[in-house]
């Protein structure tokens, strides 16, 4: 699966506003709701989800990036994302270092093998430092765009 | 790839796992797998069939997007590896992570 099958560019956070953690996770899913991909969705739900979903295990899986993520009626295919800080957001992350770069994903609710493709494309990249590092100095919207689009051309980014 | 077999105590063990759980190796397995290969000293590869990862990195087994009924190759290298492999094995087919199998899945 590709970055343009899932992220919605459109909603990309290309400087939080938010500070926090759960600040931050709000800002995705209002922005989400705004280019109109959570349907009828509550978002207020879903941001609560989130952040539980969060509070029992941290997607901050280190070096600097997250991938906070749930299931959701409000959507019929997996939908993503970006969100970037550049003074890092704690997202009390495995490594315990702040995190510059939030890919923030709702999957459906009956199609786990979706959500793993997802996640396996989203993994194979951000596992790559300069992939992780392309991320985090994208300032705006478009850099974001214009970067997942060429991972999605070229695989060893 | 290098092979280490040089000190005595260091030993190789490998097995076929499947994913029993419904929804497969999503990140709350994945990381139930890392936690638990991490406790043991010897290097854990887990392979698919195209891919080599490092099974005690969280970011790397949420790659293999392994779905129910996935066969995936565990190899342990290490003085510990029989006792890694059987850990693991416990995990991810008696256990199935604690999630529901697609049998008793409502």
């Amino acid at each position: 699966m590709k970055f343009s099958d899932f992220v919605c560019f459109e909603a990309t956070i290309a400087e939080f506003q938010a500070r926090d953690r759960d600040g931050a996770i709000a800002e995705l899913v209002l922005s989400l709701n705004k280019a109109g991909k959570l349907g009828k969705g509550d978002c207020q739900v879903i941001i609560r989800e989130m952040i539980k979903r969060e509070r029992e295990a941290s997607t901050g899986m280190g070096k600097g990036v997250a991938v906070p993520h749930i299931k959701h009626e409000a959507v019929k295919d997996v939908v993503g994302v970006v969100g970037c800080s550049s003074a890092g957001i704690d997202f009390f992350a495995l490594d315990k270092q702040p995190v510059y770069s939030v890919i923030l994903l709702i999957s459906p609710v009956d199609h786990p093998d979706k959500h793993l493709q997802v996640m396996e494309s989203v993994f194979k990249h951000l596992q790559r430092e300069r992939f992780r590092s392309f991320l985090r100095q994208c300032g705006r919207a478009e850099q974001v765009e214009d970067l997942l689009k060429e991972a999605d051309e070229d695989p060893s980014l | 790839m290098q092979t280490p077999k040089d000190t005595s105590e260091n030993v190789i063990c490998e097995t076929e796992i499947e994913i029993k759980n419904a929804e497969g190796l999503h990140m709350r397995p994945a990381m139930q797998f890392v936690d638990l290969a991490n406790r043991f000293d010897s290097d854990i590869t887990v392979s698919n069939s195209e891919t080599h990862v490092d099974g005690k990195s969280i970011m790397q087994m949420s790659m293999l997007a392994a779905t129910c009924g996935t066969q995936l190759r565990v190899k342990a290298e290490g003085p510990d590896a029989h006792e890694a492999i059987n850990a693991l094995r416990e995990l991810v087919e008696e256990k199935h992570f604690d999630e529901p199998t697609p049998k008793n899945s409502g």
